[in-house]
């Protein structure tokens, strides 16, 4: 009898605890169909003929599905090659960018000088200039270099141009780590570097995730300077290859456009799914008591 | 552990290899070595299907035929062509070959980045294409001599396409080449075919410059006069023409639907086919999307260009130029001479929906045949001249600082046409003065 009503007691609060969550899981659906969207839109265009695709009134589901739109875009492009060098640049880029942005974000923020407020000073003032101004010079430096054309050039010019905003990110999470902690390493005989490896590394992996994956998304979408550092067919990278579905005043061919960036969604998809584990805070709560 | 050193060795040999795929530091230009062939780099912005298959086709074509010169065919893109350009002529790595539309000729042309093909050009090519295609792509060298800077091979030209039902049951006079539609003829066939939620006429005017710049060679407006060497915007009669006449269908007539007025130019053909209008003023290029899109049973016919004192309309080309820093400048020629002969210029306007500039290719059964109207495209060719704007140093600034917003601004009914031609003249010449310094 009283494990009958323990249970009806548990039902109920079940039944109230979901009822007062229901606003949650609802606001929480609306945000999932709004961020599901694009995607969502993606493939349904991609799947649908020419005709469906330009019917005033749009249609979620095609109404006859083909795959004319994927076959035309792996056809024309050489979207696997490219796919596969683009993949290879934001990989190489977002973890070269966090090996170097990492110490030097831990110094930036442990320790204060006149040279470490100008370093966090010039840091900001590198990202004010436009990409377009500089590109020319950056092309020329890269030419001399004989690294146009070539993907470590690509990696390299990603590397400069994601590491100030990289370098501002780690910053933030480093501060974020209370020194008493290795003050307390300290005390207990480790000496800086093992402070440093044993105790700060551990809790700033959320945000060198946050960081890589931020530098890997800046790679894996860039396009100005692919464009101009790359020029051959065969050293392309993925947004190079889908623009070319466009054609003059922005008049494009949505379905293989729509086939090609679906396809092209999937590497980050599979990366992302993969980190996104990794993307967890509050490690450190209750780290520093008092 | 094991498992991440194979990681690790493979992202090394992954990058390894991707170095390995790069070139060799630069793209066209290259000198060859005695006994290996010579190699250009074509960068081509063909992009619909057809015309793509054309392009690659022709490039195979001639890489069989000859072992000694090998063509590399490079894909770009109309939008940011000329972004990459600049990059590349300032670093000496532009290709050889280069695909591009007559307006952007000349600042290249002006700045020395492209070769004066004047010498170059061999008597049959040059004999093959009138007179009025050559003036688009002869511009000043930037130290007053003038030359030629590409070979102009396709061009458009404004049509109408219209929904055959509607135009029928309107009951109004079809137009033809040879008896084309008047601006008022025109204007009063739209305001027929106006009822039941019905427009008669659709103008997309989120780009309006070239549309409108090209159209007002009809009433002789040409928006820019030059004396004494210096250029400066005009906006009289003749230029406000056409702009009145499509405000007046918008406002007055209300005969143009205000939904398409602040889109592209493809952007309304899903209203098209529903019928909510009857007419799509537009560039011939646009009937291959009416007739890949269409539902089944949508009758779509091509009207020819309107008639305002002539039917002259402003023309631009899509042009082959030669990069002034190319080692085989001679073997590029001899490419392009072969790529733009007579039979290829209509495989390449075919797959492009455009008119092509060779007189041979112009009369090439594949598109002087009703179908698709490209009888009625291919003959509005002959209405073409070379657009004023296309001589004038500025123009793309003016175009995209002053010109642009000012006519957005008209056809939406915020300003009035004096202030909008105040403006253009007014700002305008501000613009065009820096480069005349």
């Amino acid at each position: 009898m009283k494990g009958r009503e323990m249970r009806a007691g548990a039902m109920n609060r079940g039944r109230t605890g979901g009822l007062r969550r229901a606003p949650q899981y609802l606001a929480l659906a609306a945000y999932v169909v709004f961020l599901a969207f694009p995607l969502v839109w993606l493939l349904s265009t991609a799947l649908k003929t020419p005709q469906e695709m330009a019917q005033a009134d749009p249609t979620w589901i095609p109404r006859e599905p083909t795959l004319a739109n994927f076959a035309d875009a792996f056809d024309e492009q050489d979207l696997v090659g490219a796919a596969t060098r683009s993949l290879v640049v934001a990989l190489f880029a977002s973890v070269i960018t966090v090996v170097i942005a990492l110490p030097a974000a831990y110094a930036m923020a442990r320790y204060r000088s006149l040279v470490n407020r100008i370093a966090i000073g010039w840091v900001l003032v590198s990202q004010v200039f436009p990409f377009i101004l500089i590109i020319i010079p950056l092309f020329l430096i890269l030419r001399d270099m004989e690294l146009v054309n070539t993907l470590p050039g690509l990696v390299i010019v990603h590397v400069t141009f994601t590491l100030p905003f990289a370098l501002w990110m780690l910053q933030g999470y480093v501060r974020a780590v209370p020194p008493e902690l290795e003050e307390a390493a300290a005390v207990d005989g480790a000496g800086r570097l093992r402070s440093i490896t044993g105790v700060v590394a551990p809790l700033l992996a959320p945000g060198v995730v946050a960081t890589l994956l931020f530098a890997f998304i800046s790679s894996w979408n860039e396009f100005l300077f692919a464009l101009v550092v790359l020029q051959d067919p065969d050293v392309m990278t993925l947004p190079l290859t889908l623009a070319r579905f466009v054609g003059p005043e922005g008049v494009a061919r949505l379905g293989p456009l729509a086939a090609a960036s679906l396809m092209a969604t999937i590497p980050s998809l599979i990366f992302f799914a993969i980190i996104q584990r990794r993307l967890k805070s509050g490690l450190m709560a209750g780290a520093v008591k008092g | 552990m094991r498992m991440k050193s194979a990681l690790a060795a493979a992202a090394v040999v992954a990058l390894a290899a991707a170095c390995g795929s790069g070139g060799s530091g630069g793209s066209g230009g290259e000198a060859a070595k005695p006994g290996e062939p010579v190699k250009l780099n074509f960068l081509s912005l063909a992009w619909q299907k057809e015309s793509l298959a054309a392009n690659k086709q022709l490039v195979e074509e001639w890489n069989k035929a000859n072992p000694g010169i090998q063509v590399t065919y490079v894909q770009g893109s109309w939008d940011n062509v000329n972004d990459q350009l600049v990059t590349q002529f300032a670093g000496g790595t532009a290709p050889d070959v280069i695909h591009n539309d007559s307006p952007a000729l000349s600042g290249f042309a002006a700045d020395g980045y492209l070769l004066d093909l004047s010498d170059k050009l061999p008597a049959e090519l040059k004999s093959d294409i009138p007179q009025q295609s050559w003036d688009t792509v002869t511009f000043d060298d930037g130290k007053g001599k003038q030359g030629v800077y590409g070979v102009p091979f396709l061009q458009e030209s404004q049509v109408i396409i219209a929904n055959k039902k509607l135009l029928d049951a309107a009951g109004v006079r079809l137009p033809t080449t040879e008896q084309p539609w008047t601006w008022d003829e025109f204007s009063a066939a739209a305001k027929k075919m106006t009822k039941d939620g019905t427009f008669g006429v659709a103008w997309p005017m989120k780009s309006p410059v070239n549309k409108t710049l090209n159209l007002a060679l009809n009433f002789g407006g040409t928006f820019f006069q030059t004396a004494e060497g210096k250029t400066t915007v005009k906006v009289g009669p003749e230029e406000k023409q056409v702009l009145q006449r499509i405000h007046d269908q918008l406002y007055k007539d209300k005969s143009a639907d205000p939904a398409a007025l602040g889109q592209g130019t493809a952007d309304p053909l899903p209203a098209f086919y529903k019928g909510k209008f009857a007419m799509l003023p537009a560039g011939v290029y646009l009937r291959q999307q009416v007739a890949e899109q269409a539902p089944d049973g949508f009758e779509w016919v091509t009207l020819p260009p309107l008639k305002g004192t002539t039917t002259q309309q402003g023309a631009v080309s899509q042009t082959l130029s030669i990069a002034q820093d190319s080692k085989h400048p001679d073997e590029a020629m001899k490419f392009i001479s072969f790529f733009l002969n007579g039979p290829n210029q209509a495989k390449l306007a075919k797959g492009d929906w455009l008119l092509p500039t060779s007189v041979k290719a112009a009369a090439d059964p594949s598109i002087t045949t009703k179908e698709n109207g490209w009888d009625v495209a291919t003959a509005s060719a002959k209405a073409l001249v070379v657009a004023p704007f296309l001589k004038v140093n500025g123009f793309d600034e003016w175009k995209s600082k002053v010109a642009t917003p000012v006519l957005q601004e008209y056809y939406a009914n915020k300003i009035t046409i004096d202030e909008a031609a105040k403006r253009l003249v007014e700002d305008g010449n501000q613009v065009l003065e820096r480069y005349q310094r």
